[in-house]
């Protein structure tokens, strides 16, 4: 450690108490920023994988005009035949043609106008969540004709159970009238009161005959190996597509737009709550950094009479403030690391979050992320903010002047 | 002497300026953060209360006992009467709306759609604040005699309907029959959350009646009151006069997650303060221990002087109160200046697809409650002063001679 590095260590420890307090106060910081920052990260990726998983997918291939419009007529022809082909694109890891509509679903006892979704059973496991889901009965098979696979609280109010017919009407892709009975298999129990009330299924093939459909599909579903290169992959998945038939491929962003946007306002209250503490923690700093320049003004003087440059000095105070800084941001990432791996065994839960949290389609215990990101993006913000903070009273030196200084009080 | 050692501290906090006014900001920035945070969470909650209040619609609910289990045209009730409708007419409840509602089917030549069908009389629902925000064309149902339906912008689009333009509208009779029929589009509603517009149908409540045969009967009564914030005793005095038939219900239980999400608020705000100010408290102990170490033989004369320790004590404590008093007065002020400006209302129509998912519409009201400021300034003084009793205490128990001795 060459002498200035050696003075500013020793500098530091002339005031222990104080030193460890402003100490302190970085860590607490670090800690809990450690901590809030791999909570929301955590938080983030389980919703982004919750909701695609549950609804959109990663990436979709559809009619152009079908996102906003979603008009029966706007298909994609030879869906099954384009699905499995588009799943032998590089990072495509399963995909799946589905077919919507809205029906009026009857039972003996009830009648409720549903969404029905026709997919292909045995690649739809692939893609989606619900058929992890089922509680009773099983989800659709490959082979299954005239069945359907419903949400728990849509089989309530129709009053259905596995074995019950239900009875569905509807208009077919030619404007008809179309109609068809088919057998309850099974129910989903997803816990989110969205996805209960509202999830029908029904196999592709069976749908495209009483809807009048012939090969078409309304989207083809893609999940990638990594949900972060969906926006990367739709120029590739774009050009894959057969020209002339306007198909447009749409990354989870624009399937749900709401999505992103969701999160980016939480980050901006969740920012601004971090910018507070770091701030706080600055003016900690400074006050410290100031006190101790003010006291040392006579030592300074000195020095400087004694041929010290002036740069020098404010690199002495720089430097006491990176050791500061550094030792606070080692032992808030140490600390925070404790708490952060203690809840990602555990989970991390508090009174009543369970009901909002499935409102954006969380679990009620959260897991933090645990990544170089989550653990040093916080401190390292602090670290900068005490720096910044150290500017100020390092400046100051370069205006004394050595025989004012040694006169100082 | 009380006099004279608060003059010693107000005198003795000016004795270091640049340090206490370094301390000042931090105090008055923290204080400034904690109430400004808390208004911009009062307004999101109280938005998300609003907006959930109008869709259920109302404070509190009658249902049939049956209705919420399967909410079915079997299980209705009879429009209130008697006992309950004179219940209704009494404060504190200020409005209350009779409705059909019903699942439903609605098809155009195009398209068709299943969605909720109200049946409703304007007039009531108006006084209920539960009419669609904007009509967009044509114009609203007229009484509840009306056969036209009133759409959802949304919905029209993607039924590739218009004003005027037929469409038939289906759902199950008590006898679990289809019922249809089919009805004029009369106008097209806008929604504050734009999902709606495709999750609800208006219809003459009347006219809905007569095509499910159920003359007379509605599924629920909405009822709003005075206080949202207490439905309690207003649910128990309409639950005697509605008879054990009926289920009365608040709001709170009707929707779990409003409830959950208010009682979150105020945890979260309470939180967020405490945070705050323990970033702040080292800060503070950390000044109060310099200036009580640069006093030490000072403090040492005086008690060498017979000055009693408490005296000394006291004087720390009041320096720490002083700052902090400023600080608040500083941050509070700050808060009200910034908060107050905003209040109209602040545009996040680039996040109103993820604000929908709060439930939110595209406008933050920031709401700057008293009781927020009273509770940042209690925890801010309390914890204060108990953070100062340290440097406070130390300064007390300085032994004379040492202090007077030390460099």
């Amino acid at each position: 450690m060459n002498i200035t590095g050696l003075l500013a260590w020793r500098n530091l420890w002339r005031h222990s108490r104080r030193t460890w307090l402003t100490v302190g106060a970085m860590v607490f910081c670090n800690t809990l920023l450690v901590f809030l920052i791999a909570i929301q990260l955590g938080s983030y990726r389980m919703m982004i994988d919750n909701t695609l998983s549950a609804f959109t997918g990663h990436l979709q291939v559809q009619h152009l005009g079908y996102l906003e419009e979603q008009k029966m007529r706007q298909t994609v022809p030879e869906a099954a035949a384009l699905a499995s082909r588009l799943a032998e694109e590089p990072h495509v890891e399963a995909t799946a043609a589905r077919a919507v509509t809205f029906a009026l679903a009857s039972s003996e006892q009830r009648s409720f106008g549903i969404q029905l979704t026709g997919v292909q059973p045995a690649l739809e496991t692939q893609v989606s969540s619900y058929p992890g889901l089922v509680s009773r009965g099983r989800y659709l098979q490959q082979g299954d004709d005239a069945a359907i696979v419903l949400g728990s609280i849509l089989a309530r109010n129709l009053k259905v159970a596995p074995g019950d017919e239900v009875t569905l009407l509807g208009s077919g892709y030619d404007g008809s009238v179309a109609a068809g009975v088919a057998t309850v298999v099974g129910i989903i129990d997803s816990g989110l009161a969205e996805v209960d009330r509202g999830v029908a299924q029904a196999p592709l093939a069976w749908f495209q005959q009483v809807f009048a459909l012939g090969d078409r599909a309304h989207s083809v579903v893609l999940r990638l190996d990594d949900v972060n290169r969906a926006p990367m992959l739709v120029p590739q998945i774009q050009a894959s597509l057969p020209v002339g038939e306007s198909l447009v491929a749409l990354d989870w962003d624009q399937l749900q737009p709401g999505l992103r946007e969701a999160i980016r306002s939480d980050m901006v209250s969740a920012w601004f709550m971090y910018g507070v503490l770091i701030v706080l923690v600055a003016l900690s700093v400074l006050n410290t950094q100031l006190m101790s320049v003010l006291e040392r003004t006579r030592e300074f003087g000195v020095m400087l009479a004694l041929g010290l440059r002036p740069q020098r000095l404010g690199r002495l105070v720089l430097l006491e403030t990176i050791f500061l800084g550094l030792i606070g941001l080692l032992l808030g990432v140490a600390l925070g690391a404790l708490v952060v791996l203690y809840f990602d065994a555990y989970g991390f839960s508090y009174p009543g979050m369970a009901e909002a949290a499935a409102r954006f389609n969380l679990p009620p215990r959260i897991y933090p992320q645990v990544s170089l990101l989550s653990l040093f993006l916080g401190p390292l913000t602090v670290f900068l903010g005490a720096l910044l903070a150290a500017v100020y009273p390092a400046l100051r030196l370069l205006r004394l002047q050595p025989v004012a200084a040694m006169r100082a009080v | 002497m009380g006099a004279g050692i608060s003059r010693l501290a107000w005198r003795n906090l000016w004795r270091n300026r640049r340090r206490t006014l370094i301390m000042l900001a931090a105090v008055a920035v923290g204080v400034w953060a904690m109430v400004f945070m808390s208004a911009m969470m009062r307004g999101m909650v109280d938005e998300m209360v609003r907006s959930g209040l109008e869709q259920l619609p109302g404070m509190v609910q009658i249902h049939q006992r049956a209705y919420r289990d399967d909410p079915s045209v079997v299980n209705s009730m009879p429009s209130p009467e008697g006992t309950l409708q004179a219940a209704l007419a009494e404060p504190p409840v200020t409005a209350w709306a009779a409705r059909v509602r019903v699942p439903a089917m609605v098809a155009s030549a195009r398209a068709s759609r299943g969605l909720t069908l109200l049946g409703v009389d304007p007039a009531a629902e108006r006084a209920l604040g539960s009419v669609p925000p904007t009509i967009s064309e044509g114009r609203f149902l007229e009484d509840e005699h009306d056969r036209g339906v009133v759409l959802g912008q949304r919905l029209v689009e993607r039924l590739e309907s218009d004003l005027g333009k037929r469409v038939v509208i289906m759902s199950q009779d008590p006898q679990n029959d289809v019922a249809d029929r089919g009805v004029r589009v009369v106008g097209i509603y806008k929604a504050r959350l734009p999902g709606d517009e495709e999750r609800f149908a208006y219809a003459g409540r009347a006219a809905l009646q007569e095509l499910l045969q159920v003359p007379g009967q509605v599924s629920e009564v909405a009822v709003m009151a005075t206080d949202y914030r207490r439905p309690q005793a207003l649910v128990e005095h309409l639950a005697r006069a509605a008879g054990p038939q009926l289920e009365v219900l608040p709001w709170t239980e009707l929707d779990p997650f409003l409830s959950s999400m208010l009682d979150l608020q105020d945890g979260f705000s309470l939180v967020f303060m405490v945070v705050v100010f323990l970033a702040l408290s080292f800060g503070l102990v950390n000044t109060l221990a310099m200036a009580v170490f640069e006093r030490i033989r000072e403090i040492g004369l005086m008690q060498a002087l017979g000055m009693r320790p408490g005296l000394i004590l006291r004087q720390v404590l009041l320096e720490s109160l002083y700052l902090l008093l400023l600080g608040l007065a500083v941050g509070n002020g700050a808060a009200w200046l910034t908060i107050k400006p905003l209040e109209s209302g602040i545009e996040l129509s680039s996040v109103a697809r993820g604000m929908e998912m709060f439930a939110m519409g595209a406008t933050l009201y920031p709401a700057l409650y008293w009781r927020d400021m009273v509770l940042a300034t209690v925890v801010v003084l309390g914890l204060g002063v108990l953070a100062s009793l340290i440097p406070a205490w130390r300064a007390a128990r300085l032994d004379p001679i040492r202090a007077l001795n030390s460099h």
